[in-house]
């Protein structure tokens, strides 16, 4: 199972508990997450479905690559953040 | 209301009230996220504002309660891009105006978008028909990288017709509730064009459109270029010259006297701080054939505060002004400008002032 887990900043705006779901890409993956929480998909994403341009995503330990597509592939135990770029503030 | 006005901030929401000893901060919301624009409670006390965070986006805001306590909504979404589809993205940057017309809510965004709500701001349409326009992926930036739709005149007798001011991209007016649109900004003058398209309505940068509640044909513009009047309802437009500047950002149209309104000028164009570094606000009281400097109270030495193009508001009876700076400053006046005084001179930038 991957474990998705958002930066805690969020809990400001949003629950944005960890998420443990069967993904083969990220965009399963974070869609996973925003199955459990649909408010938080608007705070990671935009509305073209993109991520945000000051949301950082690392897949064990990498940055993620495809920050339109989200095609980046994972593992069946891979662990991914959701943080705050430093290029947001 | 009268003794309630409001200030969006870099850091939040500010809510003013005047009291005897003057205006006081009552109560700040969204304490340390950026409000970029506010609609003020209606009568059952439900307002908006919208907020800018950092790093997830725009958001939209409610509150039944005059700005109590407030609940998330569904902030205006722009459809999904066709691929290859020229102009900005088609991402909500900001939220940039927020005005009531009859039963619906209109909202200005960055990108020039324009949405409306008839629930009271719970659900957003965006107007296909001006987003749609040809001339509209023509629009150009001003001051943010995208086009900016910030002005939206409703319209006192018809809650179907608005007038709406695009930074770059004119003036625009509809009879129909949005189902169709006209350029309306002739005679306005772009100089920072080339000298063939100086006169070309889709490139104007009106900094923000002003209507005369009572009188709703006269409008006043504050452009790049300078300072326009229209007494026709926007189907021309004449300059007018002030000093010491007719450079700017804000403008505040008296809500009676159609030859009445308000400016606050600075160094065009890019030294944008006020003239002399000494703070004014111009006045006119006939129709824009001559302005007055308005400075008592207001600093008159190394004074480099800009007023953004929402940082000045006049009430409801023409007689109080609210005006607030890029760096945290926020005067008031009682009588129409002629004095002033300091609410605060280290509050967070500020973006829009409202009263209500």
């Amino acid at each position: 199972m991957a474990l998705v887990e958002f930066t805690p900043q969020l809990r400001r705006f949003v629950d944005a508990p960890s998420c443990r779901c069967e993904a083969a890409t990220l965009r399963e993956a974070l869609d996973a997450a925003f199955a459990e929480q649909p408010r938080l998909r608007g705070y990671i994403l935009d509305e073209q479905g993109h991520l945000r341009v000051n949301v950082v995503v690392f897949i064990d330990g990498r940055r993620a690559r495809d920050l339109r597509g989200l095609s980046d592939p994972l593992r069946a135990d891979s662990r991914i953040h959701v943080l705050q770029a430093l290029s947001g503030g | 209301m009268n003794d309630r006005a409001w200030a969006a901030t870099r850091k939040g929401l500010f809510e003013l009230r005047r009291r005897a000893s003057g205006w006081q901060v009552e109560r700040l919301s969204f304490v340390a996220d950026p409000v970029t624009m506010l609609l003020p409670p209606d009568a059952s006390g439900h307002m908006l504002a919208g907020l800018s965070l950092g790093h997830f986006g725009a958001k939209l805001q409610a509150s039944d309660d005059a700005g109590k306590t407030w609940r998330e909504v569904a902030a205006p979404s722009f459809p999904p891009q066709p691929a290859g589809a020229e102009g900005p993205a088609w991402k909500l940057e900001q939220v940039f105006a927020l005005e009531r017309s009859g039963e619906a809510i209109w909202c200005g965004t960055i990108p020039g978008g324009l949405f409306v709500s008839r629930d009271k701001g719970e659900s957003w349409q965006l107007d296909e028909t001006l987003w749609g326009d040809p001339r509209r992926v023509q629009w150009m930036g001003g001051g943010n990288p995208a086009p900016a739709l910030h002005s939206i005149c409703a319209h006192p007798a018809d809650a179907n017709e608005l007038l709406i001011g695009v930074s770059c991209g004119g003036a625009w007016r509809t009879t129909d509730g949005g189902r169709t649109w006209g350029l309306r900004a002739k005679g306005m003058r772009a100089d920072f064009m080339p000298p063939e398209l100086a006169g070309d309505e889709n490139s104007q940068d009106p900094h923000l459109i002003a209507r005369c509640r009572d009188v709703p044909d006269v409008l006043w513009c504050q452009h790049h270029c300078g300072i326009f009047r229209s007494a026709d309802n926007g189907a021309s437009w004449q300059e007018l010259q002030a000093e010491p500047s007719s450079f700017g950002f804000a403008v505040a149209a008296h809500p009676h006297d159609p030859n009445t309104a308000w400016f606050a000028p600075a160094i065009k164009d890019e030294r944008r701080i006020p003239v002399d570094a000494a703070l004014c606000v111009t006045r006119t009281r006939d129709g824009g054939r001559t302005f007055e400097a308005l400075r008592t109270g207001l600093p008159q030495q190394h004074c480099y505060d800009l007023i953004y193009r929402h940082g000045l508001a006049v009430d409801d009876r023409g007689e109080q002004l609210v005006m607030g700076s890029t760096t945290g400053g926020l005067w008031a006046s009682g009588d129409a400008g002629e004095s002033w005084q300091t609410v605060s001179a280290h509050l967070p930038p500020i973006y829009a002032v409202k009263f209500g």
